[in-house]
């Protein structure tokens, strides 16, 4: 198991790397001069120049690209920002927890909601309540996420003065942007969770549990949901790092200080060494997701754990 | 009648219901199981053994499953009256159930050893500490060294499955074992041996056993009584040596017909013309009559009563209910 994970790890340095080309070649062959972009209209062609010449701007291609990762990997350094010079090495692991919070609790708010509600669906097939948390699944998983943000806080913010409509720092603060966030992926974890649900209790080994003369509870809880636990961890870490990503939008309607706001005005100013830290720092906790999402496997599944020996 | 049986089935409807229509899966159908002794359940594929195995248990799949009626007696309770808590503490307890295919009967994530103290847990009041071993014990009753007690499902064969499995029904010394093709997914070699493991067992811990086949020879090694059941009912109930030398009712003349004899040269097998009824569209009258070489007029409008010809020997067919007297149900 721990040469797994060594293995992993390992494997993760191609991804970042991927990951950083990527990035890097689509920002530089983005139109617009960042110069210009970020000193103005009136700077003078010395300043230009200057600020080229500070931040590498003459260099070819590969040579900046391989500044970049070199100063990266030896000196943690990601560049500084065109805009005001700070690390953004800095800037970003500022804003990042925020992020990352905002995410954590919009996969947590859609996991205490998706999997009850998916289970009493499955076990309660076709019933009312079935019915019901199948369209507002649709419901969840339709809705833009911008769009049910903006209604929420028309809604319990301006209507019914229940939690501020902006800010991410108290309990309060974090109920709309977290239920906003988390809606759809509680839609797709209970669609999820039914759906598997319905075909581990259909399996041989849950009637011989019954048969044993388990209680119908025992046999869910027990029985049926770690087996269908699988696929459900599966999408859950999907979601995760869609969340992050996804986190942009979410964070512009509550005003929230995250990596995705600072990254779409970086985007708007030419930033950048901001757009390209922020974008690895969300692969890298991406791909640590799906790490932990493929250890969990091996905890949930006798048989995984025993491919990894 | 001089014994009493100790699981009797009355007149037993189950149906299944569903929107494409109604699939009625058993049909007035009578069983006795005596106590201490194996009785054989045979039919076809889809004759309707596995639902009467699942209605003993109370466990028919509802929907789309309904008990429509009849009686299942066991010590003067009717099984089908119970009420689910009071049912859990028979199933597995005192009746218990083997499942016909051991690759899918055992849950995947839990250690084998843990399935079978899960009954023991239930039902025996007993500490953790006690039922673990009696479930390592279990395991090796059933020829599994012990120390394989937290392995798990898939790092056994299909015949050590079931071993497992049968560990898990005997391990509360039930009343009444239920075992549904027990053997059919496994190889021949591993057939016998797991048949002459339940033989043993059965007599170790006297318990009566239902044996579902479609395997005659099973039947003629194990079974004391058998019954042949066809289209969700039972046609021909008997003490297994009387029905072996005198088959009453045709289609079970039929079965015996069809087994190849290895002594006789033969060009063609002897099938029963014909195929088992759809269960959605049963013919009317007696559901054999379309392929009986023997169907007489009243056949096609009457269902056949019960014909008992002696203590240990019934049949529901035409033929007979002429000439002997006619049991009233």
């Amino acid at each position: 198991m721990l040469r797994y994970i060594a293995r992993r790890l390992l494997l993760l340095i191609p991804v970042i790397l991927g990951v950083a080309l990527i990035t890097f070649t689509m920002l530089y062959f983005s139109p617009g001069d960042p110069a210009q972009m970020t000193l103005g209209e009136q700077a003078g062609a010395e300043q230009l120049e200057q600020f080229r010449e500070l931040h590498g701007l003459n260099d070819g291609f590969f040579v900046r690209f391989f500044n970049y990762v070199k100063n990266a990997v030896l000196h943690q350094d990601l560049g500084l920002s065109y805009r005001n010079r700070q690390s953004v090495f800095a800037e970003v692991a500022l804003r990042f927890p925020t992020t990352l919070k905002l995410a954590g609790l919009g996969v947590l708010v859609a996991v205490a909601m998706g999997i009850p509600i998916g289970i009493i669906s499955a076990t309660k097939q076709y019933s009312l309540f079935d019915s019901i948390s199948m369209i507002f699944a649709l419901v969840g998983v339709s809705m833009p996420n911008f769009w049910q943000g903006m209604l929420m806080i028309i809604f319990f913010s301006v209507y019914l003065g229940w939690f501020p409509p902006s800010g991410f720092t108290n309990f309060n603060q974090m109920v709309l942007p977290s239920l906003t966030i988390g809606t759809s992926t509680a839609a797709i974890i209970t669609r999820m969770t039914r759906s598997s649900m319905l075909e581990v209790i259909r399996q041989d080994y849950i009637r011989t549990a019954r048969a044993k003369g388990q209680k119908e509870s025992k046999v869910i809880t027990k029985h049926a949901l770690g087996n269908a636990m699988i696929p459900i961890v599966t999408v859950i870490g999907l979601q995760f790092g869609y969340l992050l990503g996804g986190a942009v939008l979410t964070e512009s309607i509550f005003a929230i200080p995250g990596v995705g706001r600072l990254m779409v005005d970086a985007i708007k100013m030419k930033d950048f060494p901001i757009v390209q830290g922020g974008v690895l720092f969300i692969a890298v906790t991406f791909s640590l997701v799906n790490l932990i999402v493929d250890i969990l496997y091996a905890f949930l599944d006798p048989r995984v754990r025993s491919q990894y020996r | 009648m001089s014994r009493k049986p100790l699981l009797d089935i009355k007149n037993l409807n189950v149906h299944y219901i569903t929107h494409e229509g109604t699939t009625k899966a058993i049909n007035d159908l009578n069983l006795a199981l005596y106590p201490g002794e194996t009785l054989g359940l045979v039919g076809e594929t889809g004759a309707g053994k596995t639902t009467t195995a699942l209605s003993m248990m109370q466990l028919v799949p509802d929907p789309p499953g309904k008990i429509i009626s009849g009686e299942i007696l066991y010590h003067d309770q009717d099984l089908t009256k119970l009420s689910e808590h009071e049912l859990r503490k028979i199933r597995g307890n005192q009746i218990s159930m083997i499942f016909q295919d051991p690759m899918t009967s055992l849950n995947p994530i839990m250690t084998v050893g843990d399935q079978i103290r899960e009954g023991i847990l239930l039902h025996q009041k007993v500490d953790m500490a006690t039922a673990t071993k009696r479930a390592s014990d279990m395991l090796e009753v059933v020829g599994i060294p012990m120390e394989r007690y937290n392995e798990y499902p898939h790092q056994f064969s299909g015949g050590m499955k079931q071993r497992v499995v049968i560990a898990i029904a005997l391990s509360c010394n039930p009343e009444i074992l239920i075992a549904d093709e027990p053997t059919t997914a496994l190889d021949v070699t591993i057939q016998a041996q797991v048949l002459q493991l339940m033989e043993n067992l059965k007599k170790d811990f006297n318990t009566s056993m239902l044996m579902i086949t479609h395997d005659l020879g099973v039947v003629a090694n194990v079974c004391d009584h058998v019954a042949i059941m066809y289209a969700g009912t039972v046609i021909e109930h008997a003490e297994k040596h009387m029905l072996y030398r005198t088959p009453k009712h045709p289609y079970t003349q039929g079965l015996f017909g069809s087994i190849p004899n290895v002594e006789e040269n033969v060009d063609r097998l002897k099938p029963i013309m014909g195929l088992m009824p759809d269960p959605t569209n049963l013919p009317t009258g007696c559901t054999f009559h379309p392929r009986c070489p023997h169907a007489m007029d009243i056949c096609q409008v009457e269902f056949p009563r019960i014909t008992r010809l002696n203590d240990e020997h019934w049949v529901r067919c035409h033929l007979y209910s002429a000439d002997e007297e006619v049991s009233h149900e």
